[in-house]
């Protein structure tokens, strides 16, 4: 029993759960499942700046902040007490992939060898850490939403503009991871 | 296209900030009429305590498993989105065909989202970002928890990200 719970849940259970919050959030307080608004709150109560798009009333939102903050601390919940005790298994085709541009530490579901402080003064690192975080910040917010916004709870209501930025999202990653990635793997 | 959603003809709507929230950012502004003490606000927490749980146990946190939906070598990521919102309609056409309230005895709002060009433009730079940085906003939060602190450096920069959408919004097509 312990050893399922520790080992890596597999789709069709992580899946429903996650679909789950969407009636959850709706039944206990009316809200519609979505993640990236919480870095527009936090702009609205940090550095508003007189800014049209930032001057709302973000303390009506700031059930969303307790939500992240959730999310966070049961990332450390699960990385702590539910550990998975093996390396992360990754598919031959991408670790040989990997290799090739010298990544081969699989300990970590977050790969030690590119995400770290150190990196963050070289170019790759930067590329990845900071720009990469950047664009997740702008192109969320420009698109109107995250995975969690359009893909789950925009397509869990039907709505077309979240099925066509849904796409988007799989169109840019999958030009970016074949052909982008590469070449800042190389770097 | 359905335009009487929006009171366009009221006065104050030149000012109201919350109808610029609702016309072309619809996402995460909640229907919520009620207010309440902030300790209501604990629910949230611990709903969001779950999904770090289940964001870090199935590896969806993980770089990895992020590049491998991209290469489309693993049905893995696929199956957890197209499962969870195949949980999520049934559960929206449940609560809208048996009128489902909250448990405050709210109805269950849902709001229209109107297209604009930043659905394609923003949609393709975030998945520029989603499969380089191997995160979408959520697991960011989670794999901090779980000890990636220099996640917090994009955590960081995808906030002033979202702080420059705002300074030049009005100059980006939509």
């Amino acid at each position: 029993m312990l050893e399922t719970i520790l080992s890596p849940w597999p789709w069709y259970v992580a899946g429903p759960l996650i679909g789950l919050t969407v009636p959850i959030l709706l039944i206990i307080g009316n809200k519609s499942f979505g993640i990236s608004s919480s870095l527009r709150h936090a702009c609205a109560a940090c550095i508003p700046a007189n800014i049209p798009f930032f001057k709302y009333d973000w303390k009506k939102e700031v059930w969303n902040l307790f939500f992240v903050t959730g999310i966070l601390t049961g990332g450390f919940a699960a990385a702590y007490f539910l550990a998975n005790p093996n390396p992360v298994e990754v598919h031959p085709k991408l670790a040989e992939e990997l290799n090739t541009y010298g990544i081969t530490d699989f300990s970590s579901m977050i790969p030690q060898q590119l995400f770290t402080f150190a990196n963050l003064l070289t170019l790759k690192g930067f590329l990845m850490i900071v720009v990469g975080g950047f664009v997740v910040g702008f192109g969320t917010r420009y698109a109107g939403g995250c995975t969690s916004g359009h893909a789950i709870m925009g397509l869990s209501t039907l709505q077309w503009p979240s099925l066509v930025a849904t796409c988007c999202f799989m169109i840019g990653g999958f030009i970016t991871a074949n052909l982008i990635l590469p070449l800042i793997l190389k770097l | 296209m359905n335009t009487t959603n929006f009171q366009v003809t009221t006065p104050q709507v030149e000012t109201n900030t919350d109808f610029e929230v609702r016309s072309l950012d619809t996402m995460c502004v909640n229907e919520s009429h009620l207010e309440h003490k902030w300790w209501h606000n604990l629910k949230y927490l611990v709903v969001g305590i779950a999904f770090g749980i289940v964001f870090v146990k199935a590896e969806i946190i993980s770089w990895f498993r992020i590049q491998e939906m991209f290469r489309l070598q693993s049905f893995h990521m696929f199956g957890v989105i197209g499962s969870a919102v195949m949980v999520g309609v049934i559960s929206v056409w449940l609560i809208r065909k048996f009128n489902i309230k909250t448990i405050y005895g709210e109805t269950i709002e849902f709001h229209p989202k109107t297209f604009n060009k930043g659905q394609v433009i923003g949609g393709l730079l975030f998945g520029f970002g989603w499969a380089i940085t191997g995160a979408c906003p959520g697991p960011l939060f989670a794999q901090i928890g779980s000890g990636g602190l220099v996640v917090a450096i994009t955590l960081l920069s995808a906030t002033a990200g979202t702080w420059v959408y705002g300074l030049v919004r009005e100059k980006l097509p939509h």
